[in-house]
């Protein structure tokens, strides 16, 4: 060894190269050795082992398709089942002539051509060994005629297996959405190992929000086959895990009780209990009937239910934005007395409409003559449309934006579904960015009435009146009862809401304007109030589909039905002691006092257990 | 075999070897790189399922790198060891902005867009790292102790963090291997070896920690594919069916059934070998192995015969590294080794891993073919 620190020294440093190189060469020659070594292993030792492997893809691996989890209403009504059906399938690969097979099954079963160019079309998509359903939900009968001939069709087999099927029906179908036929897209998106077995997935509601816990786990079973493809013997076998049950916060009887009550009209009922935030009807008008979809709904069933102008395929609750109208007009009114703009006994004169300085446009009052001059209780009682718009003046867009906000006014509600929409609540910002337009005075107006470009969806305005009778401790609607159901998957995408810092006697005495809306001889809802054993807090509201044009006037016979105004009604009961807020709104329903009011009121007596 | 004997000292006189030698390519180790090259198109042909758009690119791939292993067969090695330090710098620095874009846009991120092409740092350093060691080693006394060797570990682990974080487990493993196998060439002492084994078997565990899912994922999956064949274990099963079934003979030049019925995915990259094997048997792969170390023994040869310690090193190293690629690869498609992504060299299907390659033995054919005459 060099013992040279200081100078190189060539020579030795050759040398140890030299050495080094050599067993490295040696551990090159080891080392693929090693590898010949494995080759020989699995080509001449394991040969025959992976050569009758290879010949028939021997070991077939099964997958076993995990249950998909049952959806409960919050009694233990079966919202969502699973029903055992029979399915006809094809191992492409394992048929000898596929269209002599078709058409030989075609006359046995009595296929419907539309099917079999159903499955002509997928048949390209996927791989040749996979199994493709050709036939789905069979009849006895049918299982019975094919099972005598089966050794005459290699390939094609019959699987017994549990379906979705949806008791209630268009009832619950917009909160408990449905599965159907997983379509190439999804193929590419969900987990592949896991849907091996699984023809279905979540499409839309509770079934797709939470389609990871729902499905469950898929296991395999690994066989080993003889030549005509029958498993022969079961190597390995692992079981699946099935989805997880759900509880939703849902009343079945509820429910009904509000999907019926919204009969004749197009729109939406919810109900939030106020203390948790459940939510106990989600009714959405018209509904449609999901079960079809399961199977693949035909195209024409499906164009029908596209293009009626009803729109049932329409989650109106979820997605439906319409103006509030004067259901807004507490919580401007909140705003104005906690911004402290004006107090709660400030008056104003109603002349029948209201004027900007140095503007010659009239806003109008509903009341053609005029409320005369208004306290703001009276004001929410009979709705008074002058003194809201003067409040808003008084207010400005920004005060008046930021405070609605707070009530949720704008942004989703964060509810345990896909697709909500935000609705939308104007301000300067917003004008400028999406209409790159300055905001104008008179706009400030309309708003204070809800009209103008205000949207909200019926669960935000229902959030929204919870969480107003809940003296301004947020209420967050949720779906599902997570309490009874430990270890989701699905992460609860509502954020936890700070307590808005209201003060008590303001809230006190809007929500005691809102009783007089019900109980007071003036209120625009006092028919309902008559003989009602509990106190109601509530507001009316209509919202204009259209404009009246200036100096015209407005016959709610004259014009067509699609063209009248929305009818929408918020309320909460009981006033001392709200437990159950909810908000209806029915599309061109005329006036909200007469029409969506007594729908809330139906909802609410059930729920307090009053006839 | 013709590729042994045909080294310069049997003079070649011919126009053709005359012209090479111009070229400063060296003639043996071209002529394995080209039946290794030959033969990539005839099993890609079959793996592809005779796609010729495949072949097409892949022939165009083929000739830009071999243009640019002529191009650096062109280049003074003096050269390479005096821009070692920039290379090593320069490729550092990428991926640390590779790294960083990756930050700042989705997931993992082994790009870096440069407009016209997309090129990946992390190839560059399989050869600028071992340039690097060689270079910084070539510059003390050998052997290599001390701080010397502190600070030729920071330069072998720094980038391989870096790659091993886009993550890419397998190009990570390669350059960790390029720079070792050089400061083992540079006569690293047996007891720090010995000593080095035992703490990186006691750290393990630790480095276990730091894997991520789908990496301790291929390792369970290789130590049991059939736990999981639906998913993490199918592609070990498969291969191993389609390398078990080729037995002896294999079953002929396009007749291989796994990969045709789609069996066997990734047949045309990383899993090529699995194809070969079940077409051209146990003699076919013993043919294949024997070829990749006639390569294997060329480059040594030449490193060998270099004239200085820093090409001695660099050369020395650089073969070992092309061994580690044969051996990871066959490794994993063979079922002993867990699955990285790391291609068959010369034959995967795929255009920046060839060039990196053929890079390298451009530097080995630069190295033998501007030695000084010396008096023998």
């Amino acid at each position: 060894m060099s013992g040279n620190y200081f100078l190189k020294n060539s020579l030795a440093e050759q040398r140890i190269f030299l050495s080094r190189i050599i067993v490295a060469f040696v551990l090159i020659v080891v080392l693929s050795v090693g590898l010949l070594a494995r080759l020989v292993y699995l080509q001449v030792v394991g040969h025959k082992h992976y050569a009758t492997l290879a010949k028939e893809n021997s070991i077939k691996i099964a997958p076993l398709a995990p249950t998909r989890g049952i959806i409960y209403d919050r009694n233990g009504n079966i919202l969502a089942d699973n029903t055992p059906s029979y399915t006809l399938e094809l191992v492409p690969e394992q048929v000898p002539n596929m269209d002599e097979t078709l058409q030989n099954l075609k006359t046995l079963l009595n296929i419907p051509d539309e099917k079999i160019e159903q499955f002509r079309e997928h048949l390209p998509r996927n791989k040749r060994f996979a199994t493709i359903p050709l036939l789905l939900r069979l009849t006895e009968e049918q299982v019975a005629a094919f099972s005598v001939v089966r050794p005459y069709f290699p390939g094609v087999d019959i699987h017994a297996g549990l379906v979705r099927y949806y008791p209630y029906g268009e009832l619950v179908s917009h909160v408990v959405g449905y599965v159907g036929r997983i379509n190439e897209q999804e193929l590419k998106t969900l987990p592949e190992a896991n849907y091996q077995g699984s023809y279905h997935v979540g499409k839309s509601g509770i079934e797709s929000a939470y389609e990871v816990d729902l499905h469950g786990t898929t296991g395999y079973v690994e066989n080993e086959t003889n030549a005509q493809s029958r498993p022969i013997n079961i190597v390995n076998e692992s079981d699946p895990v099935p989805g997880i049950n759900l509880h939703l916060t849902l009343d079945m009887d509820l429910q009904k009780t509000a999907y019926d009550a919204l009969e004749g009209y197009n729109g939406a009922a919810v109900a939030i209990a106020i203390k948790t935030g459940e939510v106990l009807v989600f009714a959405s008008r018209p509904g449609f009937d999901p079960n079809p979809f399961v199977y693949g709904i035909g195209s024409k069933a499906y164009k029908d239910l596209q293009e009626s102008e009803d729109q049932p395929l329409f989650n109106r609750v979820l997605r439906g934005q319409y103006p509030p109208g004067s259901t807004m007009k507490p919580f401007v009114a909140l705003a104005g007395l906690e911004n402290e703009a004006i107090s709660f006994q400030h008056r104003v004169f109603c002349p029948g409409a209201y004027q900007l300085p140095n503007s010659p446009h009239r806003f109008r009052d509903w009341k053609k003559g005029g409320h005369g001059s208004v306290s703001m209780e009276n004001a929410i009682i009979e709705s008074c449309d002058v003194y809201f718009y003067s409040l808003a003046q008084t207010l400005g867009i920004d005060r008046l934006h930021d405070f609605l906000q707070k009530f949720g006014f704008g942004e989703e509600t964060g509810i345990d579904l896909k697709g909500e929409k935000p609705g939308l609540l104007p301000s300067r910002e917003w004008k400028r960015k999406s209409l790159n337009q300055e905001w104008f005075p008179g706009e400030t107006v309309i708003t204070g009435i809800g009209q103008g470009f205000t949207q909200v969806t019926p669960l935000q305005l229902a959030r929204a009146t919870a969480t107003l009778a809940n003296r301004g401790n947020v209420v967050q609607p949720f779906l599902v009862n997570r309490a009874l159901t430990p270890g989701l998957v699905t992460p609860a995408t509502y954020p936890r809401e700070p307590v808005l810092p209201l003060k008590d006697a303001n809230v006190t005495n809007i929500i005691n304007s809102m009783v007089n809306v019900i109980h007071s001889a003036r209120g625009t809802a006092k028919a309902l109030g008559l003989g009602l054993p509990y106190k109601m807090a509530a507001k009316t509201g209509t919202a204009q589909v259209f404009t009246v044009k200036q100096k015209e006037k407005y016959n709610e016979d004259q014009i067509k039905f699609k063209l009248r105004d929305h009818a929408l009604f918020i309320a909460f009961a009981p006033a001392d002691n709200p437990k159950l807020a909810v908000a209806v709104i029915a599309e061109n329903g005329g006036h909200g006092g007469s029409v969506a009011g007594p729908i809330a009121k139906k909802i609410i007596n059930q729920y307090l257990g009053i006839k | 075999m013709q590729v042994e004997t045909n080294n310069e000292e049997f003079e070649v006189h011919s126009w053709l070897g005359n012209f090479l030698r111009k070229l400063h390519i060296d003639i043996p180790l071209f002529m394995g790189l080209l039946l290794i090259s030959g033969l990539s198109f005839v099993i890609l042909y079959s793996a592809s399922t005779q796609n010729m758009d495949v072949l097409y690119k892949h022939f165009i791939r083929s000739c830009l790198a071999l243009v640019f292993m002529v191009m650096l067969a062109h280049v003074n090695p003096y050269q390479f060891k005096r821009y070692s330090l920039v290379l090593y710098g320069v490729g550092v620095v990428l991926l640390l902005a590779v790294l960083l874009m990756g930050e700042f846009g989705k997931g993992a991120q082994r790009w870096l867009d440069l407009g016209l092409f997309r090129f990946q740092p992390s190839e560059m350093l399989k050869i600028s790292t071992p340039m690097m060691i060689a270079w910084y080693l070539s510059e003390h006394v050998l052997p290599p102790r001390g701080k010397q060797l502190g600070v030729t570990v920071l330069l072998i682990i720094f980038p391989t963090l870096l790659i091993a974080k886009q993550p890419d487990l397998g190009t990570a493993l390669l350059v960790a291997s390029s720079g070792a196998a050089v400061v083992f060439f540079a006569g690293l002492s047996w007891r720090i070896i010995g000593s080095l084994i035992v703490f990186l078997g006691a750290l393990a565990p630790v480095l276990w920690q730091f894997l991520r899912d789908y990496q301790r994922n291929r390792i369970y999956t290789l130590l049991n594919p059939e736990a999981d064949p639906m998913g993490k274990g199918y592609h070990i099963i498969q291969s191993k069916i389609a390398i078990g079934s080729g037995g002896i003979s294999g079953k002929g030049w396009l007749g291989s059934s796994q990969s045709k019925l789609d069996f066997l995915p990734e047949s045309s990259t990383d899993f090529i070998f699995a194809v070969f094997a079940e077409e051209f048997g146990l003699f076919g792969c013993a043919g294949l192995i024997v070829l990749y170390l006639l390569i294997i023994a060329r480059c040594i040869y030449i490193s060998v015969q270099a004239q200085d310690t820093y090409t001695r090193l660099l050369a020395g190293g650089l073969s070992f590294t092309f061994f580690v690629y044969v051996f990871v690869n066959i490794g994993m498609v063979i079922g002993v080794l867990p699955v990285v992504g790391v291609p068959l060299p010369l034959i995967s299907y795929g255009g920046t891993s060839m060039v990196t390659l053929l890079a390298g033995f451009g530097i080995l054919m630069s190295i033998h073919t501007h030695r000084k005459l010396l008096p023998t």
